[in-house]
């Protein structure tokens, strides 16, 4: 590939849609589809966040899973480091993991509680590093686990001796095991406490700066997202609405629901309480999306000509672009 | 005991205590909670007091296990029975014609009267809190029909209203829809439409929008506060979430560890946060319109919320506290303080660190 290998995006996506099936049943063809990721392109620089941010429903985490093939894509393209993954089977996948793990939300249903956090954390290094001494993946973990700020003294204990933002940490530790290059993590923080989130959303951003991770970090807070995110790309009802760089976004955001989302975010001074700017209505449901722009319905802004075809990614500042046809909002 | 006869009978006759606070609508004193656990004693709530106005809301914010929800289950009696659970102290409750009910080791029959006719509650999750066989209809009208003894017809015709009332559209045909039909928001309504059915003086929202997403939840905090000012309601509010208890509430009573470390007025606690946990809690809150603050380390409370069977000597939040003094705050637990008229502390050293961060 004449990409050069140090300035390359390390994933690009393109086109990725992730359709589930509905109705039909034994041999019989499937009537609708679940439209639960519908054509979204991006590509991740090495080095940065990006964060995916959207409602329940929106396809977020969709997204993620099918980036590591754990729910393989329907169509589209997803290359890690100039490699495509794509239709990859299990086995031809497994060297690729090793350099892209998984931070899950629930730290509660992502560890085995039967397995102490030794277990836990020598089981990627036997699946990916199995030439390592058994001396040498112990020191592993005792390292892992001081970069994610426990005791190595708590190697043998079993997760339910752990509190939720230690448990996330093991959760954490285990996706550094094999040192990836690129970490999903789909709401790492948001089972947690605020002041335990605070501690796990430091940590991911010393891990950023310490290992030179390349994360995709996907929330439903823009709050959370502005503190760690270089670029941020809003997604809704399967598609990406807006995607531009989070200083940009935050300070300037051009789509209506990025407006919407960021009015949402709670004012922290009482004193500056002002009537809030409401959202019509629920998500619509991914079955039956709205024709047009999706977010029309629900949208303060929306005109007829919102009805007319899906409004394609335009860009609108340098490095900022948003699928809304109104220049004028 | 016929369940359908309305309520008339009050345990504590009206004018008793009520005078001293006229518009108070729920008076708590000395409020424990304690658990009896196969792994030991858990003390979930520790000497309680506080009171809620006609109109008024109270927000109780603390973390897990720091016994927010324990405190408005052992009000309601939803607590485990005896001698699993004991509860202590006394609650006295305001109905609208002016009755008073005390809470605390009353008999169920009674409380089955108090919950839901003078003071209802809407829990986190409205699946699991809707039962999922029965209609929404039937399951708003079970409560109109026990406690205002309505037929099926005019209970029907209130549950329509009620459910307009909550922003439902369409509610004739709603009625006859199951939980599993509705959306996350659509449910949470329907929780709130049940929980004001019979008009309740108190109504207690236990983390109401937690699981919400963002842009319903908002929807959500406006019609509490559409209610509440159209009922006069006295609510409590239990949240971690301090950006929506800046949002929503009048004052707000702050608990770690079973006790409670600060209650104040909304605008003075976030403004003037005295007790360190506090001040911890608002500052470790990520912000949206920071752009110095971006990408630079959120400020975070070390350490973990202590074990509930065994909590540290002293002042429970000492060991994860950046003003800790040994000898003085590990020597017996700090008593609540008045910092300013209406603005509780509980910290010995609270005169001594203000400004500090």
């Amino acid at each position: 590939m004449p990409q050069n290998p140090l300035t390359s995006p390390l994933l690009q996506v393109e086109g990725l849609r992730k359709w589930y099936p509905l109705g039909g049943g034994w041999l019989g063809k499937p009537v609708q589809h679940v439209k639960a990721v519908d054509g979204v392109s991006f590509e991740i620089r090495r080095g940065e966040v990006l964060s995916l941010v959207g409602e329940s429903g929106s396809g977020k985490s969709t997204v993620g899973r099918a980036i590591l093939n754990l729910n393989p894509p329907t169509a589209g393209e997803v290359s890690f480091d100039g490699k495509p993954l794509v239709g990859l089977t299990r086995r031809q996948m497994r060297p690729m993991r090793r350099a892209m793990q998984m931070v899950f939300q629930d730290p509660y249903s992502s560890l085995n509680p039967k397995h102490t956090v030794e277990a836990l954390l020598s089981a990627p290094l036997e699946i990916h590093m199995p030439e390592l001494s058994l001396q040498q993946r112990r020191d592993r973990i005792d390292t892992v686990l001081k970069t994610v700020g426990l005791n190595p003294a708590h190697r043998s204990r079993y997760p339910h001796e752990f509190s939720g933002g230690q448990r996330q940490r093991v959760g954490i530790a285990r996706a550094l095991m094999t040192d990836p290059q690129l970490l999903v993590a789909d709401e790492p923080v948001s089972s947690l406490d605020v002041s335990v989130q605070a501690q796990v959303i430091n940590l991911l951003l010393e891990l950023k700066q310490r290992l030179g991770l390349t994360m995709l970090f996907i929330s439903h807070d823009l709050a959370v997202v502005g503190h760690i995110s270089d670029r941020i790309a809003v997604m809704y009802l399967g598609r990406l609405v807006e995607i531009a760089d989070a200083e940009s976004l935050l300070n300037n955001p051009r789509h209506p629901y990025t407006r919407a989302l960021m009015a949402a975010v709670p004012n922290l001074d009482p004193r500056e309480r002002r009537p809030r700017e409401l959202l019509k209505g629920d998500i619509p449901s991914s079955l039956s999306p709205p024709s047009g722009c999706a977010f029309r319905t629900r949208c303060p802004h929306a005109q007829p000509a919102c009805a007319n075809g899906v409004p394609e990614l335009r860009v609108v500042d340098r490095n900022h672009a948003t699928a809304c046809i109104r220049d004028d909002i | 005991m016929n369940l359908y006869e309305p309520i008339h009978t009050p345990v504590v006759q009206p004018g008793a205590q009520a005078d001293q606070q006229a518009d108070s609508i729920l008076d708590v004193r000395d409020l424990n909670v304690t658990f009896r656990t196969a792994a030991g004693t858990v003390h979930a709530v520790r000497d309680v007091s506080f009171s809620v106005r006609r109109g008024e809301t109270l927000a109780l914010v603390g973390e897990t296990s720091s016994g927010k929800s324990v405190t408005c289950l052992g009000l309601l009696g939803l607590t485990p029975p005896a001698p699993y659970c004991t509860i202590t102290g006394s609650a006295r409750v305001t109905a609208r014609d002016g009755n008073a009910y005390e809470l605390v080791g009353t008999p169920e029959r009674v409380m089955r009267r108090v919950r839901g006719g003078v003071a209802s509650v809407i829990f986190q999750e409205p699946m699991t809190s809707l039962n999922p066989v029965h209609t929404i209809g039937a399951q708003i009208c079970e409560s109109l029909r026990i406690h205002l003894g309505m037929n099926v017809r005019s209970a029907t015709d209130r549950a329509a209203d009620l459910l307009n009332q909550v922003g439902i559209s369409d509610p004739k045909r709603r009625l006859t829809n199951y939980p599993h039909e509705l959306s996350g928001g659509m449910r949470q309504r329907v929780m709130i439409a049940m929980a004001i059915a019979c008009e309740p003086s108190l109504l207690i929202a236990d983390e109401p929008t937690t699981a919400l997403d963002v842009t319903i939840q908002a929807q959500i905090l406006e019609l509490l506060e559409k209610l509440q000012a159209e009922t006069r309601m006295a609510m409590i509010y239990i949240t971690h979430n301090l950006g929506t208890v800046a949002e929503i509430a009048d004052r707000v009573m702050v608990m770690y560890a079973g006790r409670i470390v600060e209650q104040a007025d909304v605008v003075e606690l976030f403004t003037q946060p005295r007790h360190p946990y506090s001040r911890g809690l608002i500052h470790s809150v990520p912000r949206l319109h920071s752009n110095r603050a971006r990408k630079t380390p959120l400020f975070a409370i070390p350490g973990n919320v202590p074990d509930p069977t065994g909590h540290p000597p002293g002042c429970t939040f000492g060991p994860r506290c950046g003003h800790f003094e040994p000898k003085r705050c590990d020597a017996a637990v700090p008593v609540l303080q008045h910092a300013q008229p209406g603005h509780l502390v509980r910290c010995v050293r609270w005169p001594e660190i203000e400004g500090a961060m």
